[in-house]
């Protein structure tokens, strides 16, 4: 007999018992058939399934070795590495300014937004990051946003679409193509931007552009409110994420989870709010934090998190030294010949501008020994760079924390004790990007 | 609590093993002389000084000086907001230093991958394999005696790798170069 269902939205209490009742160790096997014994030994019942390099629900090369008891998942291996370039190999190999393409190929559904935290990386390694002028402060945050946006469009696209809601996926497409197309017209690539540079950006707003996102911002509002319809109370998908997947606060602190999965266990981190960069201190959001950590709450965090960063948005635009179209010919870029390229047409007049350029060209940005992190809020999570240099254009050893590396690491501990079917909605609710993991 | 404070305290309790707290562009390193002791010092700092989480593991190959390895622990509080590095060095000989896993889960894969890429192990790992190169891989790709371009290497039936076409380059400069021939961008190979 059919009848109403009443979902308790506003009870996470009773969710969090819920939640722990269902990962009690002994609550999964009891429902579950017999099995052979604990001693380790596969025992007939027991299955060893191989799920992906290729397969849809892994976004990209991730392998994981399921051993199944039925249906229920009795441990996860994670095989990483199908992506591996080698990325911190070939930094040493270069001048800083000549990586910043390859941070485009980290997570690569948010390049303008590595773009930005590996710029402010070595900016903080020469200690300029003072020194950025406002407006290319306020346009870089426009960059991250906009890339969070368009990451957790997809994110959210290809998770609803995993669990079979596939009308989310082409309603969420529409959208991120805008952002495609401002990208496009911003950076003259759709993809590839490499937008930024140290202590700058590569060009200027276009004309008009501003005004395009703006009319962007209010679509894509819409579009929130009608992908939200679709999902946060659709009985299906409620059913599906609610209670799978639950991450502690602690073991999500422990396994140095960062983002959108650390804040849907409840743990208020966001490194735009603990340790503002650019201009993050002087404006206004908020950020949304789970109650319980399971698939849901990292769905609906997520989802909020898309809504401050129009919120956002908005405020860069209504503040943006310059204006629009930069009437009064604010920089963009530091004021500084040893660090950003000069004018063509001053380095064709000029003596000293023709040998900056020169040696920018083929020395690099001349940093000091030392060594620094900075971790910038990326859409994934917490995206960090490590820079050991020993003086000169080149860094001597470059680490990149790539954030999905650390959100899959988990997997092992999170996926035991749930349903095969069960994986597909925590692989999606967990939002990782194989290029940034395997570097 | 500033991070100066909680890494003098760190200091105030191993003493002599931590050099004193350094900062470069507000950030607080110390280094520790035995890298035997880092799994008790971050036990320490992680139970007494609420850094909980594990950020970072960099592994630095110091190629041609002794001791050859630094491993460098990013450590961050979520509840106090400080960072903290812990850096320590490894002699070649030796390339062993206690796993921190027991401390940070975390840590696992992040030492699998130091591990993969220099070949430092880490004793009492849980699972001490490769993480990004296959299994059977005989290198350290990571290692300064390595080449750019890749060595060539084949595991039947796995995997094979051939050196990439550089076409002379890559054209880079060296970090720190004394003179302008080192500093100019020429042709590099690890040997000379």
């Amino acid at each position: 007999m059919a009848t109403a269902q009443t979902i308790e939205f506003r009870d996470p209490a009773s969710r969090v018992a819920a939640g722990a009742k269902s990962l009690m160790p002994e609550a999964a096997p009891a429902s579950a058939p017999p099995t052979g014994g604990d001693d380790g030994e596969l025992h007939g019942e027991k299955m060893v399934l191989n799920m992906g390099p290729s397969h849809p629900s892994t976004h990209g090369v991730l392998r994981i070795i399921l051993e199944l008891d039925g249906e229920i998942i009795t441990k996860a291996t994670p095989d990483v590495g199908y992506l591996h370039r080698g990325d911190e190999k070939i930094a040493e190999n270069m001048t800083y300014t000549q990586f910043i393409p390859y941070t485009d190929r980290l997570d690569y559904l948010a390049p303008l937004a590595n773009n930005v935290a590996y710029a402010l990386a070595v900016e903080k390694l020469l200690g300029i990051e003072k020194q950025l002028p406002p407006r290319c402060q306020y346009i870089r945050v426009i960059c991250c946003e906009m890339a969070r946006i368009s990451a957790h469009l997809l994110g959210l696209g290809a998770f609803a679409m995993d669990i079979g809601a596939l009308t989310v996926f082409l309603h969420t497409f529409t959208e991120r193509e805008k952002i495609y197309s401002l990208i496009e017209r911003l950076t003259g690539a759709r993809f590839t931007t490499s937008y930024t540079r140290i202590g700058g950006l590569s060009r200027d707003l276009p004309p008009g552009w501003a005004d395009s996102l703006r009319k962007f911002c209010d679509e894509v509002e819409v579009n929130f409110a009608e992908s939200e319809t679709l999902l946060t109370r659709n009985r299906i998908f409620v059913d599906r994420t609610r209670n799978v997947g639950i991450i502690s606060r602690a073991d999500a602190i422990d396994y140095g989870l960062t983002g959108p999965n650390l804040r849907g266990s409840g743990v208020d981190y966001d490194v735009r709010k603990a340790h503002p960069y650019l201009v993050y201190g002087e404006l206004d959001f908020e950020v949304p934090v789970g109650s319980v950590g399971d698939s849901y709450d990292r769905y609906l965090v997520r989802m909020e998190e898309m809504r401050q960063s129009v919120r956002l948005i908005r405020q860069c635009l209504a503040k943006l030294p310059g204006g629009d179209d930069n009437d009064a010919k604010e920089p963009i870029n530091v004021p500084d010949g040893k660090i950003v390229l000069p004018a063509k047409d001053k380095v064709l007049t000029s003596m000293e501008e023709l040998i900056h350029q020169f040696m920018l060209v083929t020395q690099g940005v001349n940093a000091p020994p030392g060594e620094i992190y900075f971790g910038a809020e990326n859409p994934k999570g917490e995206l960090g760079f490590y820079i050991n240099s020993r003086g000169g254009g080149t860094p001597y050893r470059l680490k990149i924390r790539a954030p999905s590396f650390c959100n899959l690491s988990i997997l092992p501990h999170v996926l035991p004790g749930h349903m095969m079917s069960d994986a597909v909605s925590i692989l999606g609710s967990i939002d990782f990007v194989m290029g940034e993991c395997d570097r | 609590m500033a991070a100066v404070e909680l890494a003098n305290q760190l200091k105030a309790k191993f003493g002599e093993l931590l050099s004193a707290p350094s900062e470069f562009r507000g950030e607080v390193t110390l280094k520790l002389a035995d890298a035997e002791r880092i799994a008790e010092v971050c036990e320490f700092a992680k139970k007494s000084l609420s850094y909980d989480m594990l950020l970072d593991l960099s592994s630095i190959d110091n190629y041609g000086e002794d001791p050859r390895w630094t491993l460098v622990y990013e450590l961050y509080g979520t509840g106090h907001g400080c960072h903290l590095r812990i850096k320590t060095e490894v002699s070649e000989e030796k390339s062993e230093l206690p796993t921190v896993t027991s401390v940070w889960r975390g840590a696992d894969w992040h030492e699998r991958e130091a591990y993969d890429m220099m070949g430092v192990r880490f004793r009492g790992h849980p699972d001490l394999r490769r993480i990004l190169m296959w299994d059977g891989y005989p290198y350290f790709p990571l290692r300064k005696d390595f080449p750019l371009a890749g060595k060539p290497t084949d595991l039947p039936d796995v995997a094979f790798t051939k050196p990439a076409p550089l076409e002379g380059g890559p054209f880079v400069t060296v970090a720190g170069g004394k003179d302008s021939i080192a500093r100019e961008p020429r042709v590099r190979v690890p040997e000379n």
